[in-house]
């Protein structure tokens, strides 16, 4: 039984009223060079992307391609060395790192491959995370927290521990929690890294879903049946985009679902 | 993040892992309870001793013949004769600080009564002694200024007299050899106990008229000591300089010349024990203030343990909006946070412990509102500077180094 998916507005996910063909991230000749003392490490080499808003993005490439350096800077965990970075227009690529995390906080939710939930801390606590960082009171803080579990299909296991929850599950409260603060962006990590097959397609299913509402996503993998639930496949390679194309015969992940057989839990 | 969001973080993490934050917290609490209870125990003692201090006598001076330095005073006794019962007289109409004066001399005797013999002090003295000393009676009443003129064979006992001359018979109205005078028991002393100031038992003592003991038996008028009192405590300093430059001028001493009489001021000893109880508490506060020190350190350590431990924990904070000052009071409020509960914990060890000894020592305990104040300052400090570095480190930490620490 695939999870049960709240039906919201496209607002209330993207919490933008702009259109659609906004560009939410824009870079120009993104340079990042790791200085090591004796030697430099070129980890990219000059990228320039645009990403519109409701794209769903996926990037691959092997290790040491750079595509992790790219989806920390993009996420404002890292600056680049040189070169541009607009997010929803405004240049972030000189802010200080107060300034980033307020961004991380308001702009971007991340969804990592290993959850990073806080253990012995509820689902909803979990959830909560973000708003504590942000200036939202009690009542508001819990209703939209509620509101993203829902969204997620835990709507009834707000109460439940990490270690009372599935890995897909967990990552969903995962997906949750980076959907709280309604950012423009989301970045999700290899999220399906850690998961079985089925839940993996379980956990697309809601990250195509959350698309569908016009949310914005990035999201790093090296699986090719995981690209194929996006719409665009970017390649990374020596630190420079090799391939950027949309795919066309695109999966649907609540339609492959069908198909896989009910593993029980 | 407010304060209050950041406080119950700092709680629920500490009550995850409540073992290792309770015996973090005993350092605290046992550095605490300690210098709680030795501050107690210092502050007891003083109390004691000011105690004991006072049982001597109210605002006591004593003038003592002949000149000794201090501490030697016995040494000079009855080495000169010039003190007489007019110096007395003299003294309480000239020294306004004065608000009374016993003359005493004093000799020792074999002291008989039927089949007991006991050898003691022989105090002869007026009855004022008695009220300058604050000696009640257990039994009896003190001899009249009427004995003193006719130097009447009559005897006032200590307890310890008492004990080994008449054990658990009355002693009031029987009759007692001194040396071979038969004198007349007429009144029992309360037990005073040991003199801190001059370390002898003052129940060992017989008090007869100072004219029976001056005539009859050590034949000498002159006296060997005066007990003054002051009219307060305050007045002693001045009663001790007037007593000094009326003896100096009734003794016809010149200036160049030492006096041959000794003034010893009880206020300046209780001030000196005082300052020796001060200085024992201040040492065992210190010793105390080691095992806080101790305690902070441990803090510091599990702190610093959790840092690393929690090291995914703050890069997902870190990642999701919280700010390098976020995640440094968050550890640090935890920090305090277990060093208040631990001072908290450690006020009632402290004043638990104190309220032991009192019970069982019978070592009166003071309990200190600003040592307990001090405590919890301290306490508090205690996080603050130990959690600091610990708190630095987790805010310093690289949010993507952090994400992915296995």
């Amino acid at each position: 039984m695939g999870p049960q998916i709240n039906p919201l507005t496209v607002a209330e996910v993207a919490g933008q009223e702009s259109s659609r063909d906004e560009i939410v991230i824009q870079v120009n000749d993104l340079h990042k060079v790791y200085d090591l003392g004796e030697t430099q490490v070129h980890a990219l080499r000059g990228v320039s992307l645009a990403i519109r808003r409701g794209e769903f993005v996926s990037i691959m490439g092997a290790s040491g391609s750079g595509k992790s350096t790219f989806m920390n800077i993009l996420g404002c965990l890292d600056k680049p060395t040189s070169g541009q970075y607009l997010l929803e227009g405004a240049d972030v690529s000189g802010l200080e790192k107060k300034q980033l995390a307020g961004i991380r906080n308001r702009k971007i939710g991340f969804v990592f491959q290993g959850f990073n939930l806080l253990a012995r801390t509820t689902a909803l606590e979990n959830t909560e995370l973000p708003t504590l960082y942000s200036r939202i009171d009690k009542a508001e803080r819990h209703r939209r927290a509620v509101e993203a579990l829902t969204m997620v299909g835990l709507g009834d296991r707000i109460n439940h521990f990490p270690s009372q929850l599935s890995g897909g599950q967990q990552q969903r409260v995962a997906i949750a929690r980076a959907l709280v603060n309604r950012p423009s962006i989301l970045l999700a990590d290899e999220p399906t890294g850690n998961l079985d097959s089925r839940t993996s397609v379980e956990v697309m299913e809601i990250v195509q879903s959350l698309n569908d509402k016009g949310l914005t996503i990035v999201l790093v993998t090296h699986e090719h049946d995981i690209a194929q639930f996006t719409k665009r496949s970017i390649v990374f390679r020596d630190g420079k985009i090799r391939r950027d194309e949309a795919i066309f015969n695109r999966a649907n992940a609540a339609d492959v679902l069908k198909t896989m057989p009910v593993l029980e839990d | 993040m407010d304060l209050l969001s950041t406080l119950r973080m700092a709680l629920r993490a500490l009550a995850r892992n409540k073992l290792r934050s309770t015996l973090t917290m005993l350092g605290i609490i046992i550095g605490v309870g300690a210098v709680i209870a030795m501050v107690g125990i210092g502050q007891g003692a003083d109390q004691t001793v000011q105690r004991q201090i006072a049982n001597l006598g109210s605002n006591l001076l004593f003038v003592s013949s002949g000149s000794t330095n201090f501490g030697g005073i016995r040494l000079g006794w009855g080495a000169t004769k010039t003190l007489v019962r007019e110096d007395i007289t003299a003294m309480l109409k000239e020294c306004p600080a004065v608000s009374a004066a016993a003359p005493g001399t004093q000799t020792s005797s074999q002291v008989v009564y039927e089949n007991d013999n006991w050898g003691t002090r022989i105090t002869g003295t007026t009855p004022e002694y008695f009220d300058i000393r604050t000696w009640p009676f257990m039994s009896g009443a003190a001899f009249t200024d009427d004995d003193v003129d006719t130097a009447a064979n009559v005897a006032v006992i200590g307890d310890t007299v008492r004990k080994n001359l008449f054990a658990t018979t009355e002693a009031v109205g029987k009759t007692i050899r001194i040396g071979n005078l038969p004198f007349i028991v007429v009144g029992v002393l309360v037990a005073k106990g040991q003199s801190p100031a001059m370390s002898e038992d003052q129940d060992d003592a017989i008090i007869i008229p100072l004219t029976t003991l001056q005539k009859k038996i050590t034949g000498q008028p002159w006296l060997r000591f005066v007990m003054v009192s002051a009219r307060s405590r305050s007045a002693s300093y001045a009663a001790q300089q007037q007593i000094e430059a009326l003896l100096r001028d009734r003794h016809r001493i010149r200036p160049e010349q030492a006096d041959d009489f000794t003034v010893r001021n009880l206020a300046d000893m209780a001030d000196l024990a005082s300052e020796a109880s001060k200085v024992m508490t201040g040492l065992l506060a210190s010793i105390a203030g080691v095992s806080l020190l101790v305690g902070g350190i441990g803090i510091m350590n599990i702190m610093l343990v959790s840092v690393t431990e929690r090291t995914r924990e703050i890069g997902v904070r870190l990642a999701v909006g919280a700010t390098e000052g976020d995640v440094q009071r968050q550890f640090l409020i935890e920090a305090i946070v277990m060093s208040l509960i631990g001072g908290a914990v450690g006020i009632v060890v402290g004043v638990g412990a104190s309220l032991l000894i009192a019970a069982t020592a019978e070592w009166p305990i003071l309990i200190s509102g600003p040592a307990i104040g001090g405590a919890v300052a301290v306490a508090m400090a205690i996080g603050i500077f130990f959690g600091y570095y610990p708190a630095q480190k987790a805010a310093r930490l690289n949010p993507i180094e952090a994400l992915r620490y296995e």
